[in-house]
């Protein structure tokens, strides 16, 4: 490498490709720079390469083309056990036969590290995930929660500074998972470690991550702060994996700078932020968050016409489905607000949005 | 505690019991055929095989007066039975000679001591020719010097009980004399030997099995599946193939002047007077009994090891094992069950083989089996096949004590 350790970033993708039969590729082209000390999620559907990228950084695929560099040295070569770096299953592969402690001194014991030593660590990374008592018990013993935190203070217990985590919450319900997703945070917070994560539940990645790479059929979609993924979605795949989305179809008019004007099936015309049109005549998708669009028209936003086609009690909001621009399944969360303004199927309203809001992307 | 009863007072494991108990006739009779025949085939011929090994009521149901008149009888005294004891002799070997039983009896008596085949043969002409009012004691003793042998009278004594342990001494290569039991002169001593080579001979075919098994159960349970049911085929075909077909196939690779000999001849490897003796013997049974007993290792093997998820291989390696650390102390100890499982199978049926070690076995590898079927179908002495075959059971039901009590029964897994 030419590049000095200053400027190299902890963990770095340079034009990883794999295919595992010679005939597809399963990533296509990957490059992704990770700072110590950084979350990055991985996320993607199944079957997108998000965790075959994480197995060639443990090193258990090798990469077909391409070099992966751990601390500025290249790894392709390193064999996985001598790559130091902790990983958490996704059915958290605990040794079915050693009791929680002998799984955690497994790999102190392969460092050769002394009885008293190993006993200090055990102790200490069983206290870190609040499991101080459970060392004399079998994974089988244990509950998903408990078995995950095991894996988890198995991870780390060595010290790795790089610790990969494999859809680790995907077996827990959504309460566990929801505690457990703050307790990760929270220890990579604490311990200054860096964390690669591969998921396919985005809100688990939005809570998480520092930053997020979202993979679609072997490409980085976008690679982003988690807000700025919600907030700006680079192409249609990104918004619609991330949160939901309002998708008007329609094809592009007039582009003047950062304006689109389009033209959606049912004739009507709109503006909207050019993000990724591929040009004048060409078909476009416009994306608006449910939450974005207001009822009723206000000063500086763009407004339309909406007919009322049902209504979805929630609770905290009131989901309404209408037709807009010819689309019938667009969507509008309507806050209740408690104000005792009740929609009803068959009206017609006036529903507008901030024309930033409602981005151009790619169909 | 107070027991529980149903709304209109009957006791609840009574209702319960009720309630059930047509289902059970129902299962019952589903599976009546099945005991039956399992009863009538198996049980009942095993039990009987089993009191045959002790069971010696011929020698006091064709002389009952003369075992009835031994029992008074001492034989320390070195004296010849009386006058009387001769008496009932003479009155039970002339209904024996009507009922033609006497050579039977010969026969039994023969097993213990050679030479009374003979004499009971001889002893049918010689009791019709015995005449009334003169002692009867003086005419034995003319007609054959083996009735005036304190030996003769010692053996009816010794085996006139109903019930005898003579089977089973005769079977550890030991002998019932006046004295007390003694062990068989050193030239006369087979079946220990026997035992001892059907067993270290089954835990070596065992071992080979397991040694052979484990990298192919292995393959089976992590190549594609494309891959593996191919690999499976392979190994089920043996299964499919009479077992004689298998045998005989080993018979023309291994003989002298057969493939593997004259591949090595060709190849120089050997001279063409050197040529290896590899079947009738020893070695012949260890080739051949490890491929025909290689599948009992290998399924159960890899039933166990395809529940095992490659990823906990992946895990110690990532915590820092290498290859050989993360098979020997995470992958292996969860093969325990499988090994349990295929080695006592394996074991089991070799220690009991009867036809391999029978045609490629010549006579230094045959096994304890071999002998029981030279019992049933050649000597005919069943007694001693049977008391071989309840000493055999016995070996193996203590066998599988000690592995339950070392390995733990419950640890082993078919699937």
């Amino acid at each position: 490498m030419s590049q000095s350790q200053g400027t190299q970033p902890f963990v770095l993708f340079d034009n990883v490709q794999k295919s595992y039969d010679g005939i597809t590729l399963v990533v296509k082209s990957f490059n992704l720079g990770i700072d110590k000390g950084e979350f990055i999620t991985l996320l993607g559907p199944s079957g997108s390469g998000k965790t075959t990228c994480l197995m060639m950084l443990a090193g258990f695929e090798t990469a077909t083309h391409g070099d992966i560099f751990l601390d500025g040295r290249s790894i392709n070569n390193i064999p996985p056990h001598k790559r130091g770096i902790g990983m958490v299953f996704q059915n958290y592969a605990l040794f079915p036969h050693m009791t929680v402690a002998e799984n955690l001194a497994f790999p102190l014991e392969v460092r050769g590290m002394t009885q008293t030593e190993r006993e200090d660590k055990v102790r200490k990374a069983l206290d870190m995930v609040q499991m101080g008592k459970f060392g004399g018990r079998r994974p089988a013993q244990l509950s998903g929660g408990q078995q995950q935190r095991i894996a988890l203070a198995r991870a780390l217990v060595f010290e790795p500074s790089l610790v990969l985590m494999d859809e680790p919450l995907g077996a827990l319900d959504k309460q566990l998972r929801e505690h457990m997703q703050f307790e990760i945070k929270h220890l990579h917070e604490h311990l200054g470690i860096t964390v690669v994560y591969v998921t396919h539940d985005q809100s688990e990645a939005l809570t998480m991550s520092d930053r997020i790479a979202v993979f679609n059929d072997g490409i980085v979609q976008q690679l982003a702060r988690p807000a700025d993924l919600y907030e700006r979605p680079s192409n249609s795949f990104v918004a619609q994996f991330i949160g939901e989305n309002n998708k008007l179809k329609g094809i592009v008019k007039d582009l003047k700078g950062e304006t689109a004007l389009v033209e959606f099936t049912n004739g009507q015309q709109a503006e909207a932020l050019a993000v990724n049109c591929e040009g004048i005549g060409k078909p476009t998708l416009c994306s608006i968050r449910p939450e974005r669009v207001r009822i009723g028209s206000q000063a500086g936003m763009y407004a339309t016409e909406g007919k009322v086609l049902e209504l979805i009690y929630l609770g905290d909001h009131i989901r309404c489905r209408m037709s807009v621009y010819g689309d019938d399944s667009f969507i509008v969360k309507i806050p209740n607000a408690g104000d005792g303004t009740m929609l009803s199927v068959g009206q017609t309203i006036r529903v507008g949005w901030d024309k930033n809001d409602c981005r151009a992307l790619d169909a | 505690m107070e027991q529980l009863q149903t709304l209109n007072g009957v006791p609840l494991k009574k209702q319960i019991a009720r309630a059930l108990f047509k289902q059970k006739v129902r299962a019952l009779l589903l599976i009546a055929p099945l005991l039956i025949f399992i009863l009538i085939t198996f049980v009942i011929p095993i039990a009987d095989m089993l009191m045959r090994s002790i069971d010696n009521s011929i020698v006091s149901q064709t002389l009952p007066q003369t075992t009835t008149s031994l029992e008074s009888w001492d034989p320390k005294t070195a004296q010849l039975p009386d006058e009387a004891t001769y008496t009932a002799l003479y009155n039970d070997l002339k209904q024996a000679v009507e009922q033609k039983n006497h050579t039977k009896l010969g026969t039994r008596l023969n097993y213990e001591n050679s030479g009374m085949s003979s004499l009971f043969r001889k002893v049918g002409k010689d009791v019709s020719k015995m005449k009334e009012g003169v002692s009867y004691k003086e005419q034995f003793l003319a007609a054959d010097k083996a009735w005036g042998d304190l030996n003769t009278w010692n053996l009816f004594k010794l085996y006139s009980p109903k019930y005898t342990d003579g089977y089973f001494l005769a079977a550890l290569d030991m002998k019932k004399t006046p004295d007390g039991i003694q062990r068989l002169p050193e030239s006369e001593r087979i079946y220990l030997n026997l035992f001892a080579r059907t067993i270290f001979m089954s835990l070596l075919i065992t071992a080979l099995c397991l040694v052979l098994g484990y990298p192919i159960a292995w393959l089976l349970a992590n190549l594609p599946m494309r891959t593996s049911n191919l690999l499976m085929i392979l190994v089920l075909l043996p299964f499919w193939t009479s077992l004689l077909v298998r045998t005989s196939a080993w018979k023309v690779l291994l003989q002298q002047q057969g493939v593997i000999n004259d591949i090595l001849v060709w190849l120089g490897v050997i001279s063409h007077s050197g040529r290896l003796e590899l079947i009738n013997n020893q070695l012949g049974t260890l080739i051949a009994m490890t491929h025909i007993l290689l599948p009992f290792m290998i399924l159960p093997l890899y039933s166990v090891m395809r529940t095992i998820p490659p990823s906990y291989l992946r895990a110690a390696k990532s915590l820092g094992a290498t290859d050989w650390t993360a098979f020997w102390r995470v992958y292996f100890p969860q093969t325990v069950a499988g090994i349990g499982a295929g080695a006592i199978l394996t074991f089991i049926l070799a220690i009991g083989y009867y036809i391999t070690p029978e045609l490629v076995g010549g006579t230094q590898g045959t096994f304890i089996s071999n002998r029981i079927a030279y019992h049933i179908s050649s000597s005919l002495n069943w007694g001693m096949a049977a008391a071989l075959g309840t000493i055999l059971l016995t070996l193996v039901l203590v066998l599988y004590w000690v592995y339950d009590k070392i390995v733990g029964i419950d640890k082993v897994k078919l699937g």
